[in-house]
């Protein structure tokens, strides 16, 4: 199996499994706005593990954070950049672990 | 609600914040347990392993009641290069005992018990709440917390924070510096389900005894990490985490990461026929002592992930949680029982006690691994490689001599690695490990 298989699009098969409460309306992640990404937030698209962040048409990246599971990795890499606003759900929002 | 006011809030239904709670309510104190998942357990990832010591000295007769997977009887460590493992493997009868030292769990159904025993000993326990900031009077004392609830205002003489690893609460309001990406692990696991008779076949057990394998080398790409798998009743946990510094450096994706860790020779056969019902991430706090921020303060302490409270080397953290949760909830009953204020002075008893345990003990040991770690990525790459190697060239029968083979396999170290770079890591790690 190459690496582009394994990058590829298996993510939303993961996450089909998952179980979320979505906060619709209510996105718990926000992306400052911006012409040209900066090479953090190019990284994210990579680095999360929900694949939550892609590259939109216009070459921006945009956060759809439905998938989300709350690790923190994102907000960990942009705390000194400050280009994401991150809070946590609503209480009783967001993922669900069945497991754990 | 509005009014009430508490001996003790805890932030947090894991396993420290339900050591910490079950601590103080089992001691006749007013508790107040604040919850952000749905139900206790719903927010909270671990591989998982239960270590028996730290829970029997929460709740004794734990073994009557909490939902446990296996018994470990087997410890696998694998060094892995591409198409083969190295294993160091010790199995043992005396691990069939009549109180097993350490159970596989899994966490949302574990936590749930935990949290219904905390529910027992009289804690109030709040889901679906999440706190969002801390409140303090005009001496800078904490004391008490605001949530997204209406009216969300509580107050307490004490806050103990068992928010785990991203703890936004203590982060925002200065109690903890941010979280560096190279003192934290992202990792991913999945939840593999297959017939119970097919685990203890593949694994050669019986009852309810279990296997856990702890995996390194080139699985991780380079990067410091590592993989595990675990056997549940009838299920497998199998993952793998790497510092968020090298995942940012690679561009590695961590599903791909586990998806390439499945497929491994050595990993396939086990998992073959599963059903995947659940994909879950979290982070590790792997930087040891010295990431380690400040652990209490005017009417707060932290307690678990949160505090950095991971011992990285043994792959130990919930007994750490549980441990720091417990001593926490001991030093507020002793602070309470003797009339004393919650403040810094008196909480720092939390902070001495817990010098005087394992759990500070260990983290200091340990304290120059991670940086060691990061300074030798050969000792997870190169040296996997080259063990792998050197196995097969002394296991393969192909008609060349003993003697030129063991001049191969010296030579290869050598080549790799050179006499002083060899030493240099010998030195390195004793130095580290000491």
């Amino acid at each position: 199996m190459g690496t582009e298989a394994a990058n590829g699009g298996k993510i939303e098969e993961k996450l089909f499994q998952n179980r979320y409460q979505v906060d619709s309306g209510r996105p718990h992640v926000k992306i400052r706005e911006h012409d040209k990404p900066s090479e953090t937030l190019m990284k994210l698209t990579n680095i999360c593990p929900a694949g939550c962040y892609t590259v939109d048409d216009k070459g921006r990246v945009e956060v759809v954070p439905d998938g989300c599971m709350e690790c923190g990795t994102c907000r960990i890499l942009t705390a000194e950049s400050g280009e994401l606003e991150w809070n946590y759900p609503r209480g009783g929002y967001g993922v669900l672990f069945k497991f754990g | 609600m509005k009014e009430e006011r508490f001996d003790a809030i805890v932030v947090g239904a894991g396993p420290s914040g339900n050591a910490a709670a079950y601590t103080m309510a089992k001691s006749g104190l007013k508790v107040l347990q604040l919850e952000r998942g749905e139900y206790p357990g719903s927010k909270n990832v671990q591989g998982a392993i239960l270590y028996s010591d730290a829970l029997e000295k929460i709740i004794p007769d734990f073994r009557e009641d909490a939902p446990l997977e296996r018994h470990v009887v087997e410890q696998r460590i694998w060094m892995m290069d591409d198409t083969s493992h190295t294993g160091m493997h010790y199995r043992s009868e005396d691990f069939n005992e009549e109180k097993p030292n350490r159970y596989t769990i899994i966490r949302a159904q574990f936590d749930k018990w935990f949290s219904r025993r905390v529910r027992e000993a009289g804690a109030i326990v709040l889901c679906e709440t999440t706190v969002t900031e801390l409140i303090r009077d005009t001496k800078g004392r904490v004391i008490g917390v605001r949530t997204d609830r209406e009216g969300g205002v509580l107050l307490a003489d004490v806050v103990v924070l068992g928010e785990g690893v991203n703890g936004l609460v203590g982060q925002r309001a200065g109690l903890r510096e941010e979280l560096k990406p190279k003192n934290v692990a992202l990792a991913v696991k999945e939840m593999h389900f297959l017939p119970q008779e097919t685990i203890e076949q593949r694994f050669g057990l019986k009852g309810d005894e279990g296997v856990v394998i702890e995996a390194m080398g080139t699985i991780t790409k380079g990067m410091t990490g590592t993989g595990f798998l675990y056997t549940n009743r009838e299920s497998i946990s199998v993952g793998i985490g790497c510092l968020v510094e090298d995942f940012a450096n690679s561009g590695v994706t961590p599903y791909g990461l586990l998806d390439t860790f499945k497929h491994h020779p050595s990993i396939r056969p086990l998992l073959a026929g599963a059903e995947v019902k659940e994909y879950a991430a979290h982070l590790i706090p792997e930087g040891g002592f010295r990431a380690m921020p400040e652990i209490f303060g005017e009417g707060w302490v932290t307690v678990g992930d949160a505090a950095h409270l991971v011992n990285a080397v043994h792959r130990e953290g919930s007994n750490l949680a549980m441990t720091s949760g417990r001593i926490a909830g001991e030093t507020i009953v002793y602070l309470k029982r003797r009339r004393e204020p919650c403040t810094a002075e008196y909480l720092k008893e939390y902070r001495k006690r817990l010098e005087d345990s394992f759990v500070l003990k260990d983290m200091r040991k340990y304290k120059d691994i991670p940086d060691l770690l990061h300074g030798s990525r050969q000792l997870l790459d190169l040296y996997p490689r080259m063990m792998s190697k050197a196995a097969q060239v002394w296991f393969r029968v192909d008609g060349k001599d003993k003697r030129a083979k063991e001049k191969e396999i010296i030579g290869s170290l050598r080549r790799q690695r050179g006499i002083a770079g060899l030493v240099g890591d010998v030195v390195r790690v004793a130095r580290a490990w000491r």
